[in-house]
């Protein structure tokens, strides 16, 4: 049974008829050109927007939980994230709590370890760097501990050390028996981490499945409406404009 | 920490109190003076103590510590260090009730709480239309509502002070306007603590919501937190809280604005944890400002109200300095 299955998402003329399901332990990579739905579909699955169609999280609809059962399910990392005030990096983490409504320490530990900022411990989210501020609002959202986490572009306008660190913990969450669905632009990380895309174009669905038969060039060259090449047996994959 | 940090500024307020009940142009004891009072003694020390000093105090510490409780709970909710109480309009609506009672002499059978009562009329009146005026907005919306709700209230205060019936009149409704908590009974209190609490624990009941706001409204939304319900009820909250104290005490100045700031670094600047310390700063500096009026010489009573201003203004230049050099 798939741990997240979406049917027929619609949310006003921005998504329509968009379907997918993930099963626990996968990656599903949410990518298209700008504008064409991608924070959308995670914004809708978070229950922040209205929509129109199905969600099911393990087996029962989604509307039957309450907001706050939901929250402890799905988390999300949204785009742009800024801290209104000169938090501690222990109380951002602490945040993801929240759903909970406790401070466990365990849980808050082992996100700060997830997401490898505990040498920041100490430091205000004001003075850390984009790519570390990045990672605390990872921390953020692995301490609540849910079971679908959605992350929308988490790794733009980080530098490639960072970009392969946040990857690789998400990765790694979804291993431990979770499931991760992310929106992202770079077409080579998203081939190499996740086990599915969802390519979507003006609002729909143009191609699901494995990053081999959705990455085609065909697929790519009709959406982004530029030539684009593509090599899947190169480590890693390459996915350039040609 | 966090605990220590409450307990200090628990303390806090009864020093100040203390100090209040034994600050005055005649020397009296506290204990007896109260003990007395509540024996129902008719001595000059009950008289000072339990009639004059206690209700000034008390009004002194539950106004500071409203104007205190709905700076931090506005700022936080708007992610805005600057944001004001007197942003919902009700502080502005309170006053001009209170203003029409001097110019049309309402309300007589209610003696000298009749300002204070059309004063609460009118934060409520101007709370509805702020409300209505906003709709089914976000925040930043019903906030401009209630800046447009103030600036008709206050044009409409300047023309009730433009035609005032003789010069006695406006004198005394200039006065009241800079905001005192002299002259006032335990009556008065009655009337503003409903208010209070009820606005305190609306207020209360949404600092999850102020927590999760510090990442923004996306991120306080998906932690399953009801983003337009809570942040309503923050805002009619802080209009209870701010429209009852002025209608009571008239407008204090800067406290609700500067106090949040103050109390921040100690509370490591969660706005969540800002609401009691702020209420319990903003208590003890009104009452503290209060002891400061009647240690002045005296003559011509300094208002309350001008005084914390003339307090509250230099401290915000300072947090302002201090910040940019900062940012710097």
């Amino acid at each position: 049974m798939a741990m997240i299955s979406v049917r027929h998402l619609h949310v006003g003329q921005r998504i329509a008829d968009v379907s997918f399901a993930l099963e626990a332990g996968g990656v599903l990579g949410v990518i298209g050109p700008n504008g064409s739905g991608k924070s959308t579909v995670l914004q809708s699955l978070a229950g922040i927007l209205d929509y129109q169609g199905s969600i099911d999280f393990d087996g029962h609809s989604v509307e039957t939980l309450t907001p706050r059962q939901r929250a402890q399910r799905i988390g999300l990392l949204p785009q742009s994230c800024e801290s209104a005030w000169s938090l501690g990096v222990e109380d951002i983490v602490a945040l993801g709590r929240l759903p909970w409504g406790d401070q466990d320490p365990d849980a808050i530990h082992c996100a700060i370890d997830q997401a490898g900022v505990r040498e920041l411990l100490g430091r205000k989210v004001d003075r850390l760097s984009g790519g570390e501020r990045a990672r605390v609002w990872l921390a953020r959202v692995l301490a609540g501990q849910p079971r679908l986490l959605l992350a929308d572009e988490p790794i733009a306008s980080l530098d490639l050390y960072y970009q392969r660190s946040v990857m690789e913990v998400l990765r790694q969450y979804a291993k431990a028996g979770q499931g991760v669905i992310l929106a992202i632009h770079d077409l080579g990380l998203a081939a190499r981490y996740c086990d599915q895309l969802c390519l979507m174009h003006h609002g729909k669905v143009h191609a699901l499945g494995s990053p081999r038969t959705v990455l085609t060039e065909a697929n790519l060259s009709a959406v982004f409406n530029v030539p684009v090449h593509v090599n899947l047996d190169s480590d890693p994959p390459i996915i350039a404009p040609g | 920490m966090a605990k220590l940090t409450t307990s200090m500024f628990l303390l806090l307020p009864c020093i100040v109190a203390v100090l209040s009940l034994a600050t005055g142009s005649t020397p009296a004891p506290i204990m007896s003076g109260l003990l007395d009072w509540l024996a129902g003694t008719d001595s000059a020390a009950a008289i000072i103590i339990g009639e004059i000093r206690l209700p000034r105090t008390l009004l002194a510490l539950t106004v500071g510590a409203a104007l205190g409780m709905s700076g931090a709970a506005l700022q936080g909710l708007l992610r805005n260090p600057l944001a004001d109480p007197s942003l919902t309009g009700a502080s502005q609506g309170a006053a001009l009730g209170a203003a029409t009672v001097f110019y049309f002499g309402l309300f007589p059978a209610a003696g000298a709480v009749a300002p204070a009562l059309a004063g609460l009329l009118g934060a409520g009146v101007a709370l509805l239309l702020m409300l209505g005026l906003a709709g089914s907005s976000r925040p930043s919306m019903v906030i401009m509502a209630g800046l447009a709700i103030s600036t008709l209230t206050g044009a409409l205060l300047a023309a009730v002070l433009n035609f005032a019936p003789n010069p006695f009149a406006m004198q005394e409704l200039v006065f009241w306007l800079l905001g005192s908590v002299s002259e006032r009974g335990l009556d008065h209190l009655t009337l503003l603590l409903p208010a209070l609490l009820l606005g305190g624990v609306l207020i209360w009941s949404q600092r999850r919501l102020l927590f999760g706001l510090s990442l923004g409204e996306q991120v306080a939304e998906s932690m399953g937190l009801d983003y337009r319900r809570g942040s309503r009820l923050i805002v009619l909250g802080a209009a209870l809280l701010v429209g009852a104290s002025v209608a009571v005490a008239g407008s204090i100045g800067f406290v609700g604005l500067v106090v949040p700031h103050l109390v921040r670094p100690l509370v490591r600047h969660r706005p969540d944890r800002l609401l009691l310390p702020s209420a319990l700063a903003g208590a003890s500096l009104v009452c503290l400002a209060d002891v400061c009026v009647r240690l002045l010489p005296p003559g011509r009573e300094i208002k309350l109200g001008v005084l914390t201003a003339l307090i509250g203004a230099p401290l915000f230049i300072w947090l302002v300095w201090k910040d940019r050099k900062r940012w710097l």
